[in-house]
């Protein structure tokens, strides 16, 4: 171990806050990890980060999954001259066993840092801290214990979920079962890039969105419902008599104007054509309120980060679908491989699924993968007369045709 | 390659079966969870239709975490859960138990390890971030290390649940926001301010100039064939580092310029308002390692005036929207300069077109 002082990662190690610093020094009987402290002090010395890329490296069978990463100092600091990542596949909702957590660790002391990140942004999580010679075995360790590698570089990232009907009752689908089974589903598109880049899928079991699904996915499932809020009068009126603001808190934060409170009968009401399924209202009264028991998904697509043409949240494709354990969600993978086909033809070189929608035009979009166009898909309809007629709207004045006038005029109506 | 001689492993079996993961009372009670109580910070209860309640702590965890952590979480849940936790996914460890008796011993053991218990409700939660100089080769900064300065700062809000509301914060350590910190209630992100500084002789020895050239997002690399190598058009470099990714003789990092800038006012869930991109408070402050003092006391600053000013249940983002941006920038005492100007790409929507507006 090297004993060398840190005056600057000292000063982390100090506050109440845990200190990545003491999870380090946990690990710096491992020679890398005490190697890759020296490096993060040399990096605050000189503020600079000392990685650089260089040269693929993987496992045999997989195009993805392992991150190669390299020392811009190897002479200096030889131990993390290669120093790769592991993306390891999380169970559905990040539920884990002590076992299976032991597991995992012992893997990664036999071949690694002793270092992890749990979870990576993606869902992974991360083993951080390798050579090339260990990633071959270290996967086999893996894969012999159940767990998968996750995905990397232009393929369809590994999917993850919110807690889901496991442990929250707004769950209007099974969260864990469909992140389990898309994965499963699509095992080649995750390990073996051959997409124009990266495609994420993200599930969150209600519109309060745990896992950030339209910020941070091309495709996002949010669980709603179609039917009306649960209300249970008695928990209202339990609500009330604790003094609790109903009106304030909750009626008069609904954005649709669409529940009521009657502080004279206690009774709470919700008019459900109009209410646009925010959550606010059983977010803050959990015990007299529940999500509908008609329930399904609003599929969105786009949502990135900044780079390179601004940051998109989701948008709305299909305003709800009802997602069947029973049918292996059938309608969903479909649509889902229709997307693929279409940005696969149509994408450049690293661009995104989003980014392809906006050069297009959301009408190629709609009609490539069959999609009808609907209200729900805007905020407003368009304030400008530049739109494109297809030639089959256009009335063919060589025809002459009466008949085909007047099938094209009502096409053009509907 | 390894010299001992492995047997075939297997590929694409997918992840573990999470089913297998999940402790006997969730398997009872999957999908009839009815409603959760906020017990304190920290702490949920889940109650059934069947009337089986569920007890789970979070606890607050760096995400940089050893094996020795890891296995110490899975003692404490041996102990106290029935081998059963989860994580969540802003990196804090739950440990999800069947007997309310278990909690407060549970709490203690882990407060006195040093993992705070908190986090849930109206709380700060913990930072969701990224790699940093611990293993990333584009960071303009660190991200460990703010992180954990501003989460030693805020320390109480993580404690306690009566902030006017939640209150998320995210950092990322460039502009790639690879933690896709953009709709975030503050945000803080690493930025280069220059342009990469090239050394030809090692572009022409190391670099395949093709590749340099389609790296740049933004069309902003042209041969150099006199030095054989490239040169950087100065008006349309955005500072991404992409370059430096497949270059490394194109060094994206200045130790002077590089600093943080921070965002504000974003969310994600649909709750009342929808989802909204996080927007520019601060465009640059420098970057002070250990412990980033101005960062600190920025953020520290825009949380305090929402906490002061805000309603109740007024995420950040509503907060300003409701008294108006202006008044956000002169409460928060911060200059407004060009750089508050959107001049991307989608822009002109973001220029005000009424006559309503405060002083
Ligand atoms: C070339 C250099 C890049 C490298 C080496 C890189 C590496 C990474 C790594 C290691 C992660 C996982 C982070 C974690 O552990 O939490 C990640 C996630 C991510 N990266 Fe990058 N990244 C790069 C560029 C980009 C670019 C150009 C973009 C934007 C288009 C981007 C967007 C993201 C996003 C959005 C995530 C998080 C995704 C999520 O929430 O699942 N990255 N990247
Ligand atoms: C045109 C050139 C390149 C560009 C624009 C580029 C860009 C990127 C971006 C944006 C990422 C982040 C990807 C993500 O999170 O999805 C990434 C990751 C990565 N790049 Fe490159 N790259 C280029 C060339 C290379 C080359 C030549 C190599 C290897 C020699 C390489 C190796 C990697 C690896 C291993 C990752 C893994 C990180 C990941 O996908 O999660 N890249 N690159
Ligand atoms: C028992 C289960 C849970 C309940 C009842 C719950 C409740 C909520 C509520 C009410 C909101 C909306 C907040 C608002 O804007 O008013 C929310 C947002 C959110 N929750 Fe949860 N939550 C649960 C579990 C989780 C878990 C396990 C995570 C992951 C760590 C999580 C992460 C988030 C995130 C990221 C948001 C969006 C925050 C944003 O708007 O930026 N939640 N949750
Ligand atoms: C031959 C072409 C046009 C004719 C005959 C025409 C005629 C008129 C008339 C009679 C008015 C009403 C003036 C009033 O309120 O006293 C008007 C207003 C206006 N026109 Fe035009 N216009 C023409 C083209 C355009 C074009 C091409 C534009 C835009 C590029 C335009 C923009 C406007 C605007 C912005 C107003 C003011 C509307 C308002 O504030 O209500 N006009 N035009
Ligand atoms: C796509 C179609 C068109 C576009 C994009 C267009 C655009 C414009 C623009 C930008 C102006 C200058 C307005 C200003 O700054 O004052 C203008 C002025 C004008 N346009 Fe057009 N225009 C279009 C079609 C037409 C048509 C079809 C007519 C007449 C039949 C027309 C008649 C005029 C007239 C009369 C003005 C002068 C109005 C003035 O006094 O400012 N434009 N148009
Ligand atoms: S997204 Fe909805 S269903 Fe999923 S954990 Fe969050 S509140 Fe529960
Ligand atoms: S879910 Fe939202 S929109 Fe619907 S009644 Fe409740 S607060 Fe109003
Ligand atoms: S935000 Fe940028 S520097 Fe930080 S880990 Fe992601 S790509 Fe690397
Ligand atoms: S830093 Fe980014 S924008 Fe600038 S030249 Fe390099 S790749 Fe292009």
């Amino acid at each position: 171990m090297s004993e060398k002082k840190r005056p600057l990662l000292e000063e982390l190690k100090k506050g109440p806050w845990p200190s990545f610093v003491k999870e380090m020094e946990k690990s710096a009987h491992n020679s890398k990890t005490a190697e890759l402290l020296d490096l993060l002090e040399r990096s605050y010395e000189d503020k600079t980060g000392h990685w650089k890329h260089g040269g693929i490296v993987g496992v045999t069978g997989y195009g993805g999954g392992v991150i190669g990463r390299y020392t811009d100092l190897p002479e200096e600091f030889p131990e993390v001259r290669e120093f790769h990542t592991m993306r390891v596949n999380q169970p559905s909702g990040w539920y884990y066993t002590s076992d299976a957590l032991r597991t995992l660790c012992d893997i990664w002391e036999k071949h690694g840092s002793g270092l992890t990140n749990m979870h990576g942004a993606t869902g992974d999580a991360i083993l951080l801290g390798t050579t090339t010679e260990h990633l071959q075995p270290c996967f086999n360790d893996l894969s012999e214990a159940g767990f998968d590698l996750g995905g990397s570089g232009s393929n369809m990232r590994t999917p993850s979920c919110c807690a889901g009907p496991a442990r929250c009752q707004n769950a209007c689908i099974d969260t864990l079962d469909l992140c389990h089974n898309l994965t499963n589903t699509f095992q080649d598109y995750l390990h073996r890039p051959s997409f124009p880049y990266k495609f994420k899928i993200k599930i969150s079991g209600c519109a309060n969105d745990c896992v950030a699904s339209i910020a941070r996915a091309d495709l996002s499932i949010i669980g709603t419902w179609r039917d009306a809020i649960r209300i249970d009068q008695e928990a209202v009126k339990e609500y009330a008599a604790q003094g609790y603001d109903i009106q304030g808190l909750v009626v008069d934060k609904c954005p649709s104007q669409a529940c009521t409170y009657n502080a004279e009968t206690q009774e709470f009401t919700v008019d459900n054509p109009n209410c646009v399924r925010c959550m606010h209202c059983i977010n803050k009264m959990p015990k007299a309120l529940r999500i509908g028991k008609e329930t399904g998904a609003t599929i969105l697509i786009g949502g990135k980060a900044t780079i390179v043409q601004s940051a998109f949240l989701s948008w709305v494709i299909v305003p709800f679908m009802k997602l069947e354990k029973e049918d292996d969600y059938a309608e969903l993978k479909d649509l889902i491989e229709r997307i693929w086909e279409w940005w696969d033809e149509n994408g450049k070189v690293r661009e995104r699924v989003g980014e392809l929608i906006y050069r297009k035009g959301m009408r190629e979009f709609l009609k490539a993968v069959g999609l009808p166009p609907v209200p729900q898909m805007v905020k407003h309809p368009r304030a400008n007369p530049y739109f494109f007629w297809w030639p089959d709207e256009i009335i063919s004045s060589a025809s002459g045709d009466a008949e085909a006038e007047a099938a094209a005029g009502a096409e053009v109506e509907k | 390659m390894c010299s001992v001689p492995v047997k075939k492993p297997k590929t694409d079996i997918g992840p573990p079966y999470y089913y297998d993961m999940l402790p006997e009372i969730i398997k009872e009670n999957y999908g009839k969870w009815k409603y959760h109580e906020k017990i304190k910070p920290g702490v949920l209860k889940h109650v059934s239709e069947n009337g089986a309640e569920l007890y789970t702590v979070r606890a607050g965890s760096p995400r940089l975490l050893s094996i020795v952590t890891i296995r110490e979480y899975a003692d404490l849940a041996d102990k106290y859960s029935g081998g059963h936790l989860r994580f969540t996914s802003r990196h804090n460890v739950e440990f999800l138990l069947s007997d309310p008796a278990n909690i407060e011993p549970l709490i203690a053991e882990l407060e006195a390890k040093g993992y705070p218990v908190g986090g849930t409700g109206d709380c700060l939660n913990n930072i969701i971030h990224t790699q940093g100089w611990i293993h990333c080769h584009s960071a303009a900064t660190d991200a460990s290390g703010p992180v954990k300065a501003v989460m030693d700062d805020l320390f109480e809000y993580f404690k306690k649940d009566d902030l006017p509301a939640k209150l998320k914060i995210s950092m990322a350590c460039c502009l790639n926001m690879c933690g896709a910190v953009h709709c975030s209630d503050i945000a803080f992100v690493g930025i280069h301010r220059t342009v990469p500084t090239i050394d030809d002789a090692g572009v022409a020895k190391g670099c395949e100039i093709p590749n340099v050239i389609a790296s740049c997002p933004t069309g902003a690399i042209r041969p150099n064939p006199k030095a054989k190598s490239v040169m950087v058009n100065e008006e349309k470099c955005m500072y991404c580092g992409n370059c430096y990714t497949v270059c490394p003789s194109m060094k994206i990092m200045d130790p002077v310029n590089d600093g943080v800038a921070i965002f504000v006012g974003g969310k994600v869930s649909n709750a009342r308002s929808g989802p909204a991109f996080s927007r520019l408070a601060i465009p640059w402050v420098p970057n002070t390692p250990p412990r980033w003092d101005e960062l600190v006391v920025a953020i520290r600053n825009l949380v305090e005036i929402w906490v002061k000013d805000a309603r109740k249940g007024e995420r950040y983002g509503e907060w300003i929207e409701r008294i108006g941006w202006e008044k956000f920038f002169e409460m928060a005492n911060l200059p407004f300069t060009d750089k508050h100007i959107d001049d991307f790409i989608f822009s002109v929507p973001t220029f005000r077109t009424t006559t309503n507006f405060k002083y």
